[in-house]
C-alpha cells in the first residue's frame, strides 16, 4: 500500500531531473493531448446514449407493464352486462389496483386523433375499454384471460407485452451499443497512446541508450515517458469530458416533442459518471505507456 | 574487477574473439590495443555488459554476466566509469546536467553533490562551461566531460575508448595524467587505444601493462613498447 502511494507521488509530483532527462516533445504533446481530449468527449456521448437508452428500456417496461387494457366486443345489448362481469372478476382478481370502464368521452378522445372530432361514437360498434393498473406484484395474465371466457366472453385482455417487448429489446439494444462505443474508445486511446509513445520513445532512442549505460534501470527510464504520457492523458481528458457535459448539459429540451431524444444526458447522481473518464484515460495511458516502453528497453542491453 | 574467461565474440559476420581469458585486477592500469576494427571497442562492450559473450563467461564484480537481471546490469554499471569513443551526451542538458547524469540516474540527489560537481568540473578544467550545451564544447572539452562522467559516481573501473581519439598531443597527455591521477587513488583502469606514444607517455608514469588483440586474441605485449 505505502509503495502504491510513493509510486502515485512519484507519478504525479514527479522528479524534476529525471523529467528533463527527456527532451521536451512539441507536437507529439499536443497530439495526444487532443486524441485524449477528442475521445473523452465521445465517450461522454456514448456514456448519455446508454444511460439514456437505459433508463427509456426501464421506464417502457415498468410504465407499460403497470397497465393493461381490456377490450370487451359484445353485441349492443350485452355490452353492459358483460363489461359488469368483466369488472366484477377484475375487482376479484389477485394483483389487480384498479380496473375503471373508460366513458363515451374519453374513448371518443383516444379516436379523435384517427377520425377527426365529429365521429358519432354512438352510432358505431364501438367496444368498451376497461383500464386495468397492476399493484406491485402484477396479476397472472393467463389465468385471467381463463376466467374472463368463463363471465364474459366478449372480453379480450391486452397486457401490452406483444408490443412492449421489441420496444425494450430495441432499447436494450442501443445501450449495448452504448457500452461497445465506450469499450471501443477506451481501446482506441490505448491504441494512440502507444503509436505515440512508440514514436516518441523511437525519437529519444539515443537518450534511452545513453541513460542505460550511465546505469539508469528500466523502470526510471519508463517512467520519464509514463509520467508525461499519464498527465497529457489526464489533462486532455478532463478539458474533453468537461466539454462534452457542458454540450449534453445544454442540449435543447426535447420533452414536448417527446420520443426517444428526451432522455438524452445524465440525470442525478449519473452527473457523476463521466467525471471517471479522465481517470480511466490516465490508466489506460499509464498501462500503455509503461507496457511500450518497457518492451523497447528490452531490445536494447 | 572484471574477469574474462575462455571468452569468445562473434557477430552476424564472423568470429571476432576466440578463447579470450583475462583478468583485471583492483588497482592495474592497461592500455588495449590494435589496429582500429580489431575488435577495442566491442571488447570493453563485453566488460561494461553492452555486449553478450557467445561463449564462456565475463565475470564482473564476482558475478556472472549472462545471469545478471537488466536491473543487475544497471547497479553494476554505476562501479564502472565508461568514456566512450564518441562521448554520448544528453545534447538537450547543459554540462553539468550531463557530468550529474549518473547520479541522478542512480536516484541521488546531485544537488546535495554540488561541490563535489564543482570539483571534479574544476578538476577537468571545465569549471567555466558548466551551462554550455556538448554540442557547443570542443572535441577535447567534450573528452574531459566524459571523463568527469565517468567517475563522479566514484566507480571501481574506469574503461576508455579512444579518449584521445580527436584531440591534440597535448590534450591527450592531460587526459592520460588524470587517468594516471585516477589509478593512484587506487581505480582499475582499461585505455583502449591505438596512440602507441600515448603508451610510452604513460609507462613513464605509471606501471601500466599493455594487452594487443590479435588473431582474435588478447596477448600480452612485450617490452618492445
Amino acid at each position: 500500500m505505502n509503495q502504491a502511494i510513493v509510486a502515485l507521488r512519484a507519478l504525479f509530483v514527479g522528479d524534476v531531473h529525471a523529467d528533463r532527462v527527456v527532451p521536451p516533445t512539441g507536437y507529439t504533446a499536443w497530439l495526444t493531448l487532443f486524441v485524449s481530449g477528442a475521445m473523452a468527449f465521445l465517450a461522454v456521448f456514448a456514456l448519455a446514449l446508454s444511460l439514456a437508452t437505459g433508463r427509456l428500456a426501464d421506464r417502457w417496461s415498468s410504465e407499460l407493464a403497470r397497465s393493461s387494457t381490456l377490450r370487451i366486443s359484445a353485441p349492443s345489448g350485452q355490452m353492459a352486462a358483460q363489461t359488469q362481469a368483466a369488472l366484477e372478476v377484475l375487482r376479484t382478481t389477485p394483483g389487480v389496483a384498479s380496473a375503471r370502464a373508460l366513458d363515451e368521452a374519453e374513448q371518443r378522445a383516444l379516436l379523435e386523433p384517427w377520425f377527426g372530432p365529429d365521429l358519432p361514437v354512438d352510432s358505431l360498434p364501438i367496444p368498451q375499454l376497461i383500464e386495468v393498473i397492476e399493484d406491485n406484484d402484477g396479476f397472472d395474465a393467463e389465468g385471467l384471460r381463463q376466467r374472463l371466457a368463463g363471465e364474459a366472453p366478449g372480453a379480450v385482455l391486452d397486457d401490452h407485452t406483444r408490443w412492449r417487448t421489441p420496444l425494450v429489446k430495441a432499447a436494450d439494444r442501443l445501450r449495448l451499443l452504448g457500452v461497445i462505443s465506450i469499450i471501443l474508445i477506451a481501446a482506441t486511446t490505448a491504441a494512440m497512446i502507444t503509436l505515440a509513445a512508440n514514436a516518441a520513445l523511437a525519437a529519444n532512442l539515443q537518450v534511452i541508450r545513453v541513460l542505460r549505460l550511465v546505469g539508469a534501470r528500466d523502470v526510471y527510464i519508463a517512467r520519464a515517458f509514463v509520467r508525461r504520457f499519464t498527465l497529457r492523458a489526464l489533462v486532455g481528458a478532463g478539458v474533453g469530458t468537461v466539454l462534452a457535459m457542458i454540450a449534453v448539459a445544454i442540449l435543447p429540451d426535447a420533452q414536448a416533442a417527446g420520443g426517444f431524444l428526451t432522455g438524452l444526458g445524465f440525470q442525478g447522481v449519473h452527473w457523476l459518471l463521466p467525471l471517471l473518464i479522465p481517470p480511466l484515460a490516465a490508466i489506460v495511458s499509464f498501462w500503455a505507456t509503461r507496457t511500450a516502453a518497457l518492451r523497447t528497453l528490452g531490445g536494447m542491453t | 574487477m572484471i574477469e574474462l574467461q575462455n571468452v569468445a565474440y562473434s557477430y552476424g559476420g564472423g568470429e571476432l574473439f576466440n578463447d579470450i581469458s583475462l583478468k583485471l585486477a583492483p588497482g592495474s592500469f592497461h592500455f588495449l590495443t590494435g589496429p582500429s576494427g580489431v575488435g577495442k571497442s566491442t571488447f570493453l562492450k563485453l566488460c561494461y555488459m553492452e555486449l553478450a559473450a557467445t561463449s564462456g563467461q565475463v565475470r564482473v564484480f564476482g558475478a556472472d554476466a549472462s545471469q545478471m537481471t537488466r536491473d543487475d546490469i544497471a547497479r553494476n554499471r554505476r562501479r564502472i566509469g565508461v568514456v566512450h569513443q564518441d562521448c554520448k551526451f544528453l545534447d538537450h542538458l547543459p554540462l553539468a546536467a550531463n557530468v550529474a547524469l549518473p547520479l541522478t540516474v542512480a536516484g541521488r540527489d546531485a544537488s546535495a553533490e554540488a561541490a563535489n560537481l564543482t570539483e571534479l568540473l574544476n578538476w577537468v578544467g571545465l569549471s567555466q562551461h558548466t551551462d554550455a550545451l556538448p554540442p557547443q564544447l570542443s572535441g577535447g572539452e567534450r573528452q574531459r566531460a566524459a571523463l568527469a562522467r565517468a567517475v563522479i559516481m566514484s566507480p571501481d573501473v574506469i574503461l576508455a575508448d579512444e579518449p584521445t581519439g580527436n584531440v591534440d598531443w597535448e590534450m591527450s597527455q592531460r587526459l592520460l595524467s588524470l587517468l594516471v591521477e585516477l589509478n593512484r587513488m587506487g581505480k582499475t583502469i582499461m585505455v583502449a587505444t591505438h596512440d602507441l606514444a600515448l603508451i610510452r607517455a604513460a609507462k613513464a608514469q605509471v606501471g601500466a601493462r599493455v594487452l594487443r588483440i590479435q588473431n582474435q586474441s588478447v596477448q600480452l605485449a612485450g617490452a618492445d613498447l
